[in-house]
């Protein structure tokens, strides 16, 4: 009797379809992000967030047919992200069937999109995305820095504080990226995630560097956050979402498992 | 039958669409869901859905600003007595007042006033951010058949704002978050959901084909 905490599936979509694709069931299309997104609703996701990496602008309507078909099918929680610069962005996404948007570089380069996007829409549906790198030599006490472009570009912007400010904007929820850990299956940076969850009121979901099942356990319980997002341990068919959860329950994390 | 889902510009109204359509379809029910924006729709629709996310003052001015719908939906549920089912702010909006940013009067059909929540664990986070259970107050015909209790089905919440009712017996449901927060609410002819039943997965559809059946 209390609220779960969530395991949320990430794919990254490009011109519409899935890159690398998901090779965990025997799907008609794995590059199809749909048919990906209905596994993944019949495995017990808690939500799943779509990342849009397409670069071409051309291409940019490609998301929207994607939500859209989605949102026909599966009847849970969606976030999409990715090149989201204007509120005419967020209504068509929201309008095509997401539930909530993430705003990563548009709300380094002009925090008060996010306020009018949280005035326009709600708090709940604004999902602030922040991409943090550690910056703090060895004995110093840590420090973490927002990157954008990958984790390319350094901007100065403490990480905790641009979390504190994002909040007072409006953001309902912060999506914790460490550029340090993405990619690298050596677990969250939990510091990262608790220093942020512990300094606002608003739910953290823990993302970058998941490897294995402790790692989402320690994402809850060491990073304090009330989500936890993997994305390559999914589709590779490392683990399923259904044992992820119960690996989770198991280490005493109250978990749905309807 | 004819099921309209109000349109007036707020929130995701294709999940909530295509959950109807799933559910009657499901159900072996004959629907035909409209989302709509035209006051005659609704005033001569079988049931009436009213969606709603944001903030409260911005849904109530929203559904407002469409000519003739506000008495459109009082003629289908107040006169006509429909059935009717608000979700999340649509719920809210069935409360006398809501709290939230400035005060802003609601329809009035439940008493009561939608405040934030306040946890008593100041741990908890705000928004209340998804999957919860629900405890069933007394029982009502849009939970037959649904788990509910701590090993019953989870609904899926996004809200910061409850309503507090004024008389307990209109609320049917609560969810636990640092004390009893009201999740369902209903009198006569009129329910209303704070969590989405459009997203609620199994729990979801299946309150959507109660609603669909109930005869009030």
């Amino acid at each position: 009797m209390t609220l779960k905490a969530r395991v949320i599936p990430c794919l990254d979509v490009k011109d519409g379809r899935v890159v690398k694709g998901v090779n965990f069931l025997d799907l008609v299309d794995a590059g199809d992000p749909v048919e990906a997104a209905k596994a993944y609703d019949l495995a017990g996701a808690d939500e799943l967030c779509f990342l849009d990496i397409t670069a071409s602008s051309d291409n940019r309507e490609t998301i929207f047919d994607v939500v859209a078909r989605t949102a026909d099918h599966c009847f849970m929680p969606l976030t999409v992200g990715g090149g989201v610069r204007a509120v005419a962005d967020i209504r068509k996404l929201l309008l095509a069937g997401a539930d909530k948007v993430s705003i990563n570089s548009a709300a380094v380069n002009n925090p008060d999109f996010v306020a009018e996007a949280a005035d326009k829409f709600g708090n709940q549906c604004i999902v602030v995305s922040i991409d943090a790198k550690k910056v703090s030599a060895a004995g110093e006490a840590n420090r973490w820095e927002i990157f954008t472009h990958g984790g390319r570009t350094p901007t100065g912007i403490d990480a905790v504080e641009f979390a504190q400010r994002m909040v007072e904007r409006g953001a309902g929820e912060l999506l914790v990226t460490s550029m340090d850990r993405d990619g690298t299956k050596v677990g969250y940076d939990l510091d990262l995630t608790r220093a942020i969850a512990d300094s606002v009121r608003v739910p953290v979901i823990a993302s970058g560097g998941v490897g294995d099942l402790d790692d989402l356990v320690a994402g809850v319980t060491q990073g304090h956050a009330t989500a936890v997002l993997a994305a390559s341990i999914f589709h590779f068919g490392t683990y399923t979402v259904g044992e992820a959860k119960r690996y989770m329950a198991d280490h005493g994390i109250a978990m749905r498992l309807d | 039958m004819r099921v309209a889902i109000i349109d007036y510009g707020s929130g995701n109204l294709r999940s909530a669409t295509k959950a109807f359509e799933r559910a009657a379809r499901e159900a072996g029910i004959e629907a035909a869901i409209e989302l709509t924006d035209r006051p005659d729709v609704v005033a001569t629709a079988d049931r009436v859905v009213l969606p709603g996310v944001g903030a409260y003052a911005d849904c109530r001015a929203g559904l407002k600003a469409v000519s003739g719908m506000n008495e459109a939906l009082v003629e289908a549920v107040e006169t006509k007595a429909r059935p009717f089912l608000g979700i999340c702010v649509g719920m809210q909006l069935m409360s006398s007042r809501g709290l939230e940013k400035t005060t802003t009067e609601g329809l009035g059909w439940i008493k009561g006033d939608v405040v934030e929540m306040t946890p008593s664990d100041p741990g908890l986070k705000i928004p209340q951010i998804g999957w919860n259970t629900l405890e069933l107050n007394s029982p009502h015909p849009l939970f037959d058949g649904i788990p509910t209790g701590p090993d019953g089905l989870h609904a899926y919440f996004v809200h910061s704002y409850h309503l507090a009712a004024t008389n307990p017996a209109e609320v049917i449901a609560t969810t636990e978050y640092g004390g009893a927060m009201t999740a369902f609410v209903g009198r006569d002819n009129m329910v209303g959901s704070q969590f989405h039943p459009e997203k609620s997965q199994k729990l979801g559809l299946a309150l959507i084909s109660n609603f669909l059946r109930w005869k009030p």
